[in-house]
C-alpha cells in the first residue's frame, strides 16, 4: 500500500518535471513578448517526432540527438516567429494576448493536421536497448530514461536561470520583461530580444518533447494537451520565476497522479484544471510569483 | 549639436505636436517648461525616438534621427530618463547600472563610467548589491539619472526628475544635475517645478498645447510676463 503510493509519487515527480520544463519555454516567451503561444505544444510534439524519426532511420540514440532536436526547433521557432508572430509586436498587451491566442490555434490546428498527413495518427514511442532498464530504492522503481529525462529538464532550467542571471543578453530578456520602454532607452533591440525569447521558448518544447518521445509516447494530437498543462503551470507557478515554474510543473505531476490513485485516473486532466482554477481564485500570482511587477 | 525642426507628433489621430522647433547647444542646460499636457513629455520621447515625428526634422551632430529606432539613438549618444525613473525593481542597484552600458561603446568602458557615476551619485555604491525594488524614491531617482549616464551619452533627456521627491531632496537632485552638465553632459530637461529649472537652466523653451510659446535664456523668462503670471506667482 504504502510502496505503490511512493511508485505513485515518483512516477509524479518524473513526468511533472517535464510539465516544468515545457511550461517554462511558455512562461519565458510570454513573460518577455506577451505572447501567449498555444501551438507550444505543438511545437513540443514537432520536437518529439524529430527525436522519434532520428531514432529510427537512422538508429541515432534520442538522448544523442537532443541538439539536433533543439537546433530544429530554433529554426522552426524563428520561422513562425518571422512569418506569424513577429507581426503583433507593436500592438498593445492586451491585443497581443488576443491576437497571438487567434494565431496560435490556427498554427496548431496546422500542425497538427501536417503530423497526422505525414506521420500518421500511431501513437509513437522510442523504445532503445535500455528503455526497460530500472533502478530500484527501498521497494521503489525509478524507470531510467525518466530518471535521464529529468536530470536532462533540470540541467536546461537551471541553465537557462543562469543565462538570465548572468549574461549580458540574459540581463537584456529581463529588463524587457520590467519595462520594455526603458529597456530600449538602454540600447536594446527589442525586436532582437523577442525573436530571442520566442526561438528560445520553443527549443525548451523541442527538449521536452524529445525527453517524452523516449520516456512516454507521442502522437499528432498530442500539443493541445500540453500547452493547457504549461498554461496551468504557468499560472500555478507565477509568472516570472523560472523555478517556481519548474517547481509548479512537479507539483502539477504529483497532484496528477495522486488523483489517479486515490480517485481514478478518469479525473486527471480535470484536477489540473481545478487547481488552475482555484490558483486563479486564491493566489492569482501564483505560489512563487510575487504582486510587484 | 541637436536641432528640431517643425515637428508634429501624433497619438493615434490625436495631434500632441505642431510644429516644435528648438535646438540645443552643446555643454547647454536646456529647459522645457510648461502645464501639464503641454506636451513636453512627447518632445522628449520624439527625440529619444520612442515615437516618430508625423513630419519635421530632427538632427543630431549629422545623423537624421527621425529615421532612427530608439536602441539606434541611445548608440549615438542621446539617453533618456523616463518620468518616474522606470527603473528595473527586480535587479540588483549594480545590475540596472550594468544595463544602462549596453550598448558596445559603452560596454567597453563600463568599469570607469561605474566610478564616476559612484562618484556623483556615492549612495549607489553603498547599495549596489541591493534590489533596486528596495531603493527610496530619492535614491530610485539617483539610480534612474546613474544608469542613463553608464551609456556615456552626449546628451542627456530628463523627464521631471523632481517628481514626487521632498523638497530637500529636490535641491539635492538639482544640485547634481548641475555637476553632471558640469562635468561635460548637454541635458534637455523638462520640469513642472518652473523656477527651479530656470535658476539652473542657461535656456529654456515654454511650451504649451503642443506648440513653443517662448524662448530665451533662463534670465529672460523669469521676467517674462506670461511665464511669471503663470509659473512663479
Amino acid at each position: 500500500m504504502f510502496d505503490a503510493l511512493a511508485q505513485n509519487l515518483v512516477y509524479g515527480i518524473l513526468v511533472g518535471a517535464l510539465y516544468g520544463l515545457a511550461a517554462v519555454g511558455l512562461s519565458l516567451v510570454f513573460g518577455v513578448t506577451k505572447f501567449l503561444n498555444v501551438a507550444h505544444g505543438e511545437f513540443l510534439m514537432f520536437g518529439g517526432y524529430a527525436s522519434f524519426w532520428l531514432f529510427t532511420l537512422w538508429k541515432v540514440d534520442p538522448f544523442v540527438s537532443l541538439p539536433a532536436a533543439i537546433v530544429f526547433l530554433l529554426v522552426l521557432g524563428a520561422v513562425f516567429y518571422k512569418l506569424l508572430f513577429g507581426r503583433m509586436v507593436k500592438l498593445t498587451e492586451a491585443e497581443k494576448i488576443q491576437n497571438t491566442l487567434l494565431v496560435g490555434f490556427g498554427l496548431s490546428l496546422i500542425l497538427q493536421n501536417l503530423a497526422l498527413r505525414f506521420w500518421t495518427a500511431d501513437t509513437r514511442s522510442i523504445t532503445t536497448f535500455y528503455s526497460g532498464a530500472v533502478f530500484t530504492f527501498a521497494g521503489v522503481r525509478f524507470p531510467i530514461v525518466r530518471l535521464a529525462s529529468m536530470g536532462i529538464a533540470f540541467v536546461a532550467v537551471v541553465a537557462l536561470q543562469l543565462f538570465l542571471r548572468r549574461t549580458y543578453t540574459g540581463k537584456a530578456l529581463r529588463a524587457t520583461v520590467e519595462n520594455w520602454e526603458a529597456a530600449t532607452l538602454m540600447g536594446i533591440d527589442i525586436q532582437r530580444v523577442y525573436l530571442l525569447s520566442f526561438v528560445m521558448g520553443a527549443a525548451l518544447a523541442g527538449v521536452a518533447g524529445a525527453l517524452v518521445s523516449v520516456g512516454y509516447s507521442i502522437d499528432p494530437t498530442m500539443g493541445m494537451g500540453w500547452t493547457l498543462k504549461s498554461l496551468v503551470v504557468m499560472v500555478l507557478g507565477g509568472l516570472g520565476s523560472i523555478t517556481g515554474t519548474f517547481v509548479g510543473g512537479i507539483i502539477l505531476g504529483v497532484t496528477e497522479s495522486a488523483t489517479g490513485y486515490f480517485l481514478s485516473l478518469t479525473y486527471k486532466e480535470v484536477v489540473g484544471l481545478v487547481l488552475f482554477i482555484l490558483v486563479l481564485i486564491f493566489r492569482p500570482q501564483g505560489l512563487f510569483g510575487t504582486k510587484e511587477g | 549639436m541637436l536641432t528640431i525642426e517643425k515637428i508634429d507628433a501624433y497619438y493615434g489621430d490625436l495631434q500632441s505636436l505642431w510644429g516644435i522647433s528648438m535646438q540645443v547647444n552643446e555643454g547647454e542646460l536646456v529647459a522645457l517648461i510648461g502645464p501639464n499636457g503641454a506636451g513636453k513629455t512627447t518632445t522628449l520621447r520624439v527625440i529619444s525616438g520612442l515615437l516618430k515625428p508625423g513630419s519635421g526634422n530632427i538632427r543630431f551632430h549629422d545623423h537624421n534621427l527621425g529615421k532612427e529606432s530608439a536602441h539606434k539613438i541611445v548608440e549615438l549618444g542621446i539617453s533618456q530618463v523616463l518620468e518616474g525613473g522606470k527603473i528595473f525593481t527586480g535587479m540588483s542597484v549594480l545590475e540596472n547600472l550594468e544595463l544602462g552600458a549596453f550598448v558596445g561603446r559603452a560596454r567597453k568602458v563600463k568599469d570607469a563610467s561605474l566610478k564616476w557615476v559612484y562618484q556623483i551619485f556615492p549612495r549607489l555604491e553603498e547599495r549596489k548589491s541591493q534590489r533596486a525594488g528596495t531603493l527610496s524614491g530619492g535614491e530610485r531617482q539617483m539610480l534612474a539619472i546613474g544608469r542613463a549616464l553608464m551609456s556615456k551619452p552626449r546628451l542627456l533627456l530628463l523627464d521631471e526628475p523632481s517628481f514626487g521627491l521632498a523638497p530637500i531632496l529636490v535641491e539635492h537632485m538639482f544640485e547634481m544635475i548641475k555637476e553632471i552638465n558640469k562635468q561635460g553632459v548637454t541635458v534637455l530637461l523638462v520640469e513642472q517645478n518652473v523656477r527651479a529649472a530656470l535658476e539652473l537652466a542657461h535656456r529654456a523653451y515654454v511650451i504649451e498645447n503642443g506648440r513653443i510659446a517662448g524662448q530665451g535664456t533662463a534670465k529672460d523668462l523669469v521676467s517674462f510676463e506670461s511665464v511669471r503670471s503663470a509659473y512663479l506667482a
